[in-house]
């Protein structure tokens, strides 16, 4: 990204010269207080929005030039944990990880599988790894919200993508499973070679799990430096309008957990089933 | 805004002058068109219209059930069904590409917006006008035409039918597809799926029993459509009507009537079912 700049229709001016580069499989946090323009930074890097000035590569290529074709196969290969999981609450649980995928099926591989699932196996496998698997031909709207999250990042580990971006990954999450699954974002994009560029709101997880940290206010990127080198005053200066406390995880270090840690057994369905 | 200005406490809801404001509006705007429609309710109620009416009604009793009546009205319900769901499922054909065009949270080159955002908008626009066309012209007036062509018969009134409904269902479903969530169709789309699996994985699974229900709406409405129909010569329960209309046989016609009565019920009884089956 090159002296980005994004004004939203309604005048709000989300995004100023901001420039950011990404080598190929760097991971990356991006962290500050809430309206400092991170949501904005990943959809640009996403390719949902075009920036209003400055000039934006994905992989290497500029998105707003390429014909439809190309941008639908860049498209395939950039994936985007959302904060909110845009998954239908009727989607059953396999369909929604399944649904990854789209971008490199046919149309009837994707219409095929609404009928019988094209990938049973490579949709639990990557359940599994939120401990999810016994959940996989569930309804979505029988799933907590923090279950609903996880199957959000599955579906974007499902993905493959060159580019893994997430928007608060793990707002929704139990702080139990948080670290566990910041864990399996940057597992997978060693394991790929991805990109990796999230939005954290806890500045503990981002220092744990990145090596090299963004910090953006009001729209500005205010510093961009390996995590070592990121000290208290900084972090202050970052949070100067949220107040004296730095928004944390846990307090101290945090301990390790497994990856295999058990999942809330209480189900709150979001919908009731009578409601339309 | 003023009140702020004046640094005065805001306590007064600051929506209330505009709603108060629509409210006059509506009511300026629909006098001048009830009078225009010479809406007089009172009249129904004068003793000489009152005694018309009732002698008119007293016509329709008792109900006709002879044997040879109910065999021709079997005929004609069958019939004015296989007309109604004939017409729908042409109808539904023309009617899903359609609104597949046609609906804004399926298009591509509105993330961004990207560069084909002219064309795709020049082309929903074209899919919007062609549904209004083809509801524009009333089915009986189709079916005027189609008898013409085809002759007397449920043929016509399929045609009619079709035409006419196509317009109706593109236009809802796309709005329906439209009034729910469309953030996983935008979603899928923004991770280069393809705008039918868009629809399937991100739409549907959301408007499905809408969609659903509306259909069979429709299908009822069809059903009631092809009474108007017949009067034209288009065959099955209005055919059958007229006849009777013009024969003056009030019994006849309250035994049609019955008929609307139970096939409006099935309607309802398959909507209700299928709403249960989508859940």
């Amino acid at each position: 990204m090159d002296h980005v700049g994004l004004v939203h229709p309604n005048g709000h001016r989300a995004l100023r010269q901001v420039s950011l580069r990404l080598a190929a499989g760097e991971q990356v946090a991006v962290i500050g207080p809430s309206g400092a323009g991170k949501t904005s930074l990943l959809r640009v890097a996403g390719t949902s929005v075009r920036p209003s000035d400055g000039r934006v590569e994905a992989l290497a290529v500029n998105p707003w030039q390429l014909g439809a074709r190309d941008l639908r196969r860049l498209r395939a290969r950039i994936g985007m944990v959302h904060q909110a999981p845009p998954i239908p609450p009727r989607l059953r649980v396999v369909t929604a990880v399944l649904a990854g995928r789209l971008g490199a099926w046919s149309t009837g591989r994707a219409l095929a599988s609404l009928l019988y699932p094209a990938d049973i196996v490579g949709a639990r496998d990557v359940l599994a790894r939120f401990d999810l698997a016994d959940r996989l031909f569930d309804r979505c709207d029988r799933l907590s919200g923090g279950q609903l999250q996880r199957v959000g990042i599955a579906r974007a580990l499902y993905q493959r993508p060159a580019l893994l971006l997430a928007d608060e990954p793990v707002s929704a999450l139990d702080p139990v499973l948080v670290d566990a699954a910041v864990g399996q974002l940057v597992a997978q994009a060693q394991a790929t070679g991805a990109t990796l560029l999230a939005s954290l709101h806890a500045v503990d997880l981002a220092l744990k799990w990145f090596s090299r940290i963004v910090g953006m206010r009001e729209g500005e990127v205010v510093f961009d430096a390996p995590a070592g080198e990121v000290g208290p005053t900084m972090l202050h200066d970052l949070y100067a309008a949220e107040g004296a406390a730095l928004p944390m995880q846990g307090s101290g270090p945090l301990p390790r957990v497994a990856l295999d840690a058990p999942a809330p057994t209480t189900v709150v369905p979001l919908v009731r089933p009578g409601c339309r | 805004m003023s009140a702020a200005v004046l640094g005065v406490a805001q306590a007064r809801d600051p929506q209330a002058r505009a709603r108060a404001g629509a409210l006059i509006a509506a009511v300026v705007i629909l006098w001048p068109l009830l009078v225009l429609a010479e809406f007089k309710p009172w009249a129904l109620f004068e003793a000489g219209n009152l005694k018309v009416m009732g002698g008119f009604l007293a016509g329709f009793l008792p109900p006709a059930t002879s044997v040879e009546f109910l065999g021709l009205l079997l005929v004609a319900t069958l019939q004015t069904l296989a007309m109604a769901t004939a017409g729908i499922a042409l109808a539904w054909g023309l009617a899903v590409p359609l609104a597949f065009a046609m609906t804004p949270s399926l298009s591509v080159s509105r993330i961004g917006p990207g560069n084909a955002l002219r064309r795709g908008r020049a082309l929903r626009g074209a899919a919007r006008m062609v549904l209004v066309f083809l509801r524009a012209i009333p089915e009986v007036v189709w079916a005027l035409v189609f008898v013409r062509a085809l002759g007397l018969g449920p043929a016509a009134g399929v045609l009619a039918i079709a035409i006419t409904y196509a317009g109706m269902l593109g236009k809802v479903y796309a709005e329906i597809l439209e009034s729910g969530d469309t953030r996983p169709a935008r979603a899928l789309l923004e991770a280069g799926s393809g705008r039918l699996a868009a629809l399937c994985y991100g739409l549907l699974p959301g408007a499905a029993q809408e969609l659903a229900s509306y259909t069979v709406y429709r299908w009822e409405c069809a059903v009631r459509a092809s009474v108007v129909m017949g009067f034209v010569g288009a065959g099955g329960l209005g055919q059958l009507m007229d006849q009777s209309m013009k024969m003056l046989n009030g019994g006849e016609a309250s035994t049609i009537l019955v008929t609307f009565l139970l096939l409006v019920q099935l309607a309802d009884a398959l909507s209700a079912a299928l709403r249960r089956l989508l859940a």
